[in-house]
C-alpha cells in the first residue's frame, strides 16, 4: 500500500486528502470537482454562503453522504467511508448544528451510546475517561447531568467529547458558534485551540468572518459547490475572503438611517407566558414598539423570544395581569392579547411575522410558490373559491423582485435552498404593507449577500413607518442594524439599550445575567 | 455499491418535451400493473399449467362479457369510488380516518329503517328516496364528527376511535337485523319491498331512447344499466365537487395547510378545530350517502356485510390517487375489475377462490412498491477510487 501514499508538492502528508470529489442530490450539484487538504495540528476554516456545499463537502467524510466520484485519501491511503462508522474508525468525527443527543440520559451514558463495550455497561470506566478529555482540554462538564438540564453550550461541548472519547483525530464542527453567546464563544475557541496544541486537526464550516480571522490558521472557501481556494489566515483580510466567497467585489455595510416620525404602535406591559409544561417562558416583560423605529431583541436563544412574538401575533396565551395594546395610524387602540390571529386581522391590524420555523411555520414545504402567498390572503375576497390569480401574480412579483432562484412559481417551497425560501416568506410578510413587522432570526443560515437584502428590506420598512421587531443573534448585527435593543435573560427584560452607543461586551453580559434591582424581585 | 436517494425530480426528457416529467410517474406505475400481469401470469403457468393468456381472457370475460356484468361492475365499482372520494377531505387533511366502514354501515342502516318504517307510508317516492339520502348522510356525518369532536377538544387518537366506532356501528346492525328480520328466522333482513320497491333507486332511462333500434346491440347494453344511471350520476356529481372542492375552494385550502402543518394553519389565523370537525361531517356524511346507495341502490337490504370492507379499501383507492377524485375513478375500476375477474376465472378454470386473492395480492404489491420507485432513485455507484 505504501506506493498509495500522497504527498502534496510541499512534502508534507495530509491528514485528509478530497481529491475530485463531486456530488449531486437530483439534477443539483452540491460539489463539483472538489480537492480539500486537512492537515495535522492545524484549525481548518471552511467558509462559503449558505448552499455552497460546505456541509455537504463534510457529509462525505463523516460518512452520511457517498461521493458521486472522486477519492479520499486519510494519512495518504485511499478510503472509502460508507458509514459514520467507517469514519469513527478513520478518526474522523463531526459535531452536527443539530445535536444528536438522547435528552433523558446523562452526559455519561451519551457518550458511550452505540458503542459496543461488551456486555456489561461500566460507567465509571467512562465517567473516568471523559473526566481525562475534560482536563486535558479544559472542558467543564458533570458526567452524571441529565441531557435534558443542559444548556445549549454545554449539550455541545457533550457533542464534542462524544466525539473524542470515539478516538477522533479529525474533528469537524458545523457552525458551532451560531447558538453560542459571545463568552460561550470564546471559551469554544480555547478548547479548539487545546485540541490544536494535541496535535487534532480541526475544520470548522462557518461563515462569519470575524471569526474565521480570529481562529483558524488557513481558510479553504467554497463558492456554488466549487473550490475557489485556500489562504493562510495571516495573509489575508475579511474583505478579501468576502470577494472570494462571492467571486465579486461586495461591500459590507447595514444601512441605518436616523428614525423619523415615531409614533407609538406597540405597548408591552407586565406580559408574563406560561408554557404547556408550567414552565415561566416570559416573566413581567414591558416595552414599547414604536412606528418608524427599529427594536431589536438580543438573548441566548430560547430566553423566550419565540414566545414574545408569538403572543404577540395571538398564537400563545398569555397570564392574567399582561396587556399589549396596538395603537394603529389614526391613534385608536385595541388591545391584542386574548384574541385569536383571526381576530386581530379583523381589528385591521396589520401584523407581518416572519416565524424562526420557516417552512414548519411560515410556509407550507410541499405547497408551491403560489399557493403560499395565499397563506395570509385565501381568505380575501368574497365567494367560496380562492383567488389564485392574485396569488400567482404576487408570487411573480416576489420571484422577480428579490431574484429568487426557482425554476418557476410552481416549484414546492420545501425544494428551494434556505435563503430563496426565506425571500419568499419574507417577500410574502412586507408585500401588504405591514404596520408592525416582527421577525425571528430572519437571517439565520442564509449567505451574506441575501442577509444584506434582509437587513436592508428590514430598514426599508422602518423608513416607510412600521415598527419592526428584530429578534437577531448575531450582536454585531445588531449593533449596527437596531436603534434600539431589548435584551432579554431567562424570559426577563436586563435591559432596553441603545443600539448606537452600547458595546457588544455590555449586551453579551446583559443576556447571561439580570442586573442587580431585577434579580432581587 | 447501491446507494438510495430522495428523488428530486424526474428529469427523463428535456428541452421541449420538459412537460412530459410530469407524468414519468404515471408511466411508472402503469409499467409496475403491466409487471405484476406478467408475474402473476408466470405463476399461473407454473402452478397451474394453463396458458396464462386465455386466463387473462376469461377475466376480462368475466367481468365485461356481459352487458349486465359490465354494469355489475360499474355498479361496484362507483360504490368504491364515492367512499374513497368520502375519505378524500379527512386524509388530506392527515386525518386518519378508518371508521369509513363504520359511517357507510350507519347510513345504510337509516337508509333500510325509512324504507322499512315508511314503506307503506304514502309518502311520494322521489320524496322519501330525498328524505332517505340526507337522513343517511347525517348519520354518516354523526358518526365521522363524533371522533373529531374528541380530537378537537381533547387530541385523542383518530385512529382507534374511528375504527371501535364501526364495531358500533356493527353491533347496531347485529341488534336490529333480528328486529327487522323477514321471513322470521331467516335471521336476515331479506330484500325490503320486494313487489312495491318503495325506497328503491328509479330505473332511470327506462324506455328505449328515440332513434335506436329495439334488439340492437347498443339499445341492449344501454337498458341493462337502467338500475344503476341514478348511482353514476350521483357518483358523477360528487367526484366533481370533490375535485373543485379540494383544489379550488378556500376549505380545501384550508384542510391542505391542516393537514400539511398545524402550526402553519394557526400562524396563517385558521381555525384548526373548526376545519378537523368541518371536514370530517363532510366525510362522514359522504360515506353516509355511500351507504344509503348501497342499500336503496344495490342490494335492497341490511346485513353487517354491508360495507363489505370497502371502508377500507376505499383508504388504499384514496391514497394511490394521492386524493385526485379522477384518479381514484381509474384506481377503484381497476381494484373492483380485479375483484370480479379473479372471481370469475377461479370458477371458471376451477381453481381455489384463494388464487383471485393470490392475484389481486401481486398486482396491489406491485402498483404500492412502484411508490418507491417514483420517490426514490437507485445508483449503482462505482468505486469512488482512482488509480494512484
Amino acid at each position: 500500500m505504501e506506493e498509495n501514499v500522497k504527498t502534496t508538492a510541499a512534502g508534507r502528508v495530509p491528514a485528509v486528502r478530497m481529491e475530485g470529489i463531486t456530488k449531486s442530490f437530483g439534477s443539483k450539484k452540491a460539489n463539483v470537482n472538489v480537492d480539500l487538504n486537512i492537515y495535522h495540528g492545524e484549525i481548518l476554516s471552511l467558509l462559503g454562503e449558505n448552499g455552497s456545499g460546505k456541509t455537504t463537502l463534510m457529509n462525505m467524510l463523516s460518512g452520511i453522504y457517498f461521493p458521486d466520484s472522486g477519492s479520499i485519501f486519510v494519512d495518504g491511503r485511499p478510503v472509502s467511508i460508507k458509514s459514520p462508522k467507517d469514519a469513527f474508525d478513520l478518526h474522523i468525527g463531526m459535531i452536527h448544528q443539530h445535536f444528536k443527543l438522547v435528552n433523558v440520559l446523562t452526559a455519561a451514558e451519551n457518550v458511550i451510546l452505540g458503542l459496543k463495550e461488551g456486555f456489561v455497561l461500566n460507567l465509571k470506566k467512562v465517567r473516568t475517561e471523559v473526566k481525562k478529555i475534560c482536563d486535558r482540554y479544559g472542558f467543564d462538564v458533570d458526567p452524571d447531568k441529565k441531557v435534558y438540564d443542559m444548556s445549549v453550550s454545554e449539550k455541545q461541548t457533550l457533542e464534542i467529547i462524544k466525539v473524542l472519547y470515539r478516538g477522533a483525530d479529525i474533528l469537524i464542527l458545523d457552525e458551532p458558534t451560531a447558538v453560542l453567546t459571545p463568552q460561550e464563544t470564546t471559551r469554544l475557541f480555547e478548547v479548539m485551540r487545546n485540541m490544536k496544541k494535541d496535535g487534532k486537526s480541526i475544520v470548522i464550516i462557518t461563515h462569519k468572518l470575524h471569526e474565521v480571522m480570529e481562529i483558524s490558521d488557513r481558510v479553504a472557501v467554497l463558492r456554488k459547490g466549487e473550490y475557489v481556494g485556500d489562504i493562510m489566515t495571516a495573509d489575508t483580510d475579511p474583505q478579501e475572503l468576502t470577494d472570494m466567497m462571492m467571486g465579486r467585489a461586495v461591500t459590507l455595510n447595514i444601512e441605518r438611517s436616523e428614525p423619523k416620525n415615531i409614533r407609538k404602535c406597540l405597548e408591552v406591559r407586565h406580559l408574563s407566558v406560561i408554557d404547556a409544561d408550567g414552565v415561566k417562558k416570559l416573566d413581567d416583560v414591558s416595552f414599547d414598539a414604536n412606528g418608524g423605529e427599529l427594536l431589536g431583541i438580543a438573548g441566548i436563544s430560547g430566553s423566550g423570544q419565540k414566545e414574545l412574538l408569538e403572543v404577540i401575533a395571538g398564537l400563545q396565551p398569555a397570564v392574567g395581569g399582561s396587556s399589549v395594546v396596538y395603537t394603529d395610524m389614526d391613534g385608536k387602540t385595541s388591545t391584542l392579547l386574548g384574541r385569536t390571529p383571526m381576530e386581530i386581522k379583523k381589528l385591521g391590524v396589520h401584523l407581518a411575522f416572519v416565524p424562526e420555523d420557516r417552512l414548519g411555520m411560515g410556509l407550507v414545504g410541499n405547497m408551491d410558490i403560489a399557493d403560499n402567498m395565499l397563506l395570509r390572503t385565501y381568505q380575501d375576497g368574497g365567494g367560496v373559491f380562492v383567488d389564485m390569480k392574485k396569488s400567482r401574480k404576487l408570487a411573480e412579483e416576489i420571484v422577480q423582485e428579490f431574484d429568487v432562484v426557482t425554476p418557476g412559481i410552481t416549484t414546492e417551497v420545501r425544494k428551494l435552498s434556505g435563503g430563496n425560501v426565506q425571500k419568499i416568506l419574507v417577500g410574502r410578510e412586507i408585500a401588504g404593507n405591514p404596520s408592525l413587522l416582527m421577525s425571528a432570526y430572519a437571517v439565520r443560515g442564509l449567505d451574506i449577500n441575501t442577509s444584506y437584502t434582509i437587513y436592508r428590506l428590514m430598514n426599508e420598512q422602518k423608513q416607510r413607518g412600521a415598527a419592526v421587531i428584530y429578534v437577531g443573534e448575531d450582536l454585531d448585527v445588531l449593533l449596527e442594524l437596531c436603534d434600539r435593543i431589548l435584551v432579554l435573560c431567562a424570559g426577563r427584560v436586563s435591559g432596553i439599550v441603545d443600539g448606537r452607543t452600547v458595546t457588544k461586551e455590555d449586551v453579551g453580559l446583559m443576556m447571561t445575567r439580570l442586573p442587580e434591582a431585577e434579580e432581587a424581585k | 455499491m447501491i446507494h438510495i436517494s430522495k428523488r428530486a425530480d424526474f428529469t427523463l426528457f428535456k428541452g421541449r418535451a420538459e412537460w412530459l416529467n410530469r407524468y414519468v410517474g404515471w408511466g411508472i406505475r402503469l409499467f409496475a400493473v403491466f409487471l405484476s400481469l406478467v408475474v402473476s401470469g408466470l405463476l399461473i403457468f407454473f402452478v397451474t399449467k394453463l396458458n396464462p393468456v386465455k386466463v387473462y381472457g376469461a377475466m376480462i370475460d368475466g367481468v365485461f362479457g356481459t352487458p349486465r356484468l359490465t354494469w355489475a361492475w360499474v355498479r361496484d365499482f362507483t360504490l368504491l369510488l364515492l367512499i374513497a372520494v368520502g375519505l378524500a377531505p379527512a386524509f388530506k387533511m392527515r386525518f386518519w380516518n378508518i371508521g369509513a366502514e363504520g359511517q357507510v354501515l350507519v347510513g345504510g342502516i337509516v337508509a333500510a329503517a325509512f324504507m322499512i318504517h315508511l314503506g307503506s307510508a304514502g309518502i311520494p317516492a322521489a320524496i322519501l328516496i330525498i328524505m332517505m339520502a340526507f337522513a343517511s348522510m347525517a348519520a354518516g356525518a354523526a358518526w365521522g364528527v363524533i371522533p373529531a369532536l374528541f380530537k378537537a377538544k381533547w387530541n385523542t387518537n383518530e385512529t382507534l376511535f374511528t375504527l371501535m366506532m364501526n364495531y358500533i356501528a356493527i353491533q347496531l346492525t347485529s341488534f336490529l337485523v333480528p328486529k327487522w328480520e323477514h321471513p322470521k328466522g331467516s335471521n336476515s333482513v331479506g330484500i325490503i319491498n320486494p313487489d312495491s320497491n318503495v325506497g328503491w333507486f328509479p330505473k332511470l332511462f327506462e324506455k328505449p331512447i328515440s332513434g335506436m333500434t329495439q334488439g340492437a346491440p347498443m339499445t341492449r347494453f344501454l337498458t341493462a344499466g337502467e338500475s344503476v344511471y341514478l348511482n353514476v350520476l350521483i357518483v358523477a356529481a360528487v367526484v366533481l365537487f370533490m375535485f373543485f372542492y379540494l383544489k379550488k375552494s378556500k376549505h380545501g385550502y384550508e384542510i391542505a395547510v391542516v393537514g400539511q402543518s398545524e402550526n402553519t394553519a394557526r400562524y396563517a389565523a385558521m381555525n384548526v378545530k373548526k376545519i378537523i370537525i368541518r371536514s370530517m361531517t363532510l366525510s362522514g356524511a359522504l360515506c353516509g350517502l355511500a351507504g344509503f346507495m348501497a342499500v336503496s341502490g344495490i342490494d335492497h337490504t341490511i346485513s353487517t356485510g354491508t360495507a363489505g370492507g370497502r371502508g377500507f379499501t376505499a383508504i388504499i383507492v384514496a391514497w394511490l390517487a394521492k386524493f385526485n377524485p379522477f384518479i381514484m375513478i381509474l384506481i377503484s375500476g381497476l381494484l373492483v375489475f380485479l375483484e370480479k375477474g379473479s372471481i370469475s376465472i377461479a370458477s371458471e378454470f376451477g381453481l381455489s377462490k384463494d388464487v383471485s386473492q393470490i392475484i389481486t395480492g401481486i398486482i396491489l404489491f406491485f402498483i404500492l412498491g412502484s411508490e418507491f420507485f417514483i420517490n426514490y432513485e437507485i445508483k449503482f455507484a462505482r468505486r469512488a477510487r482512482k488509480e494512484a
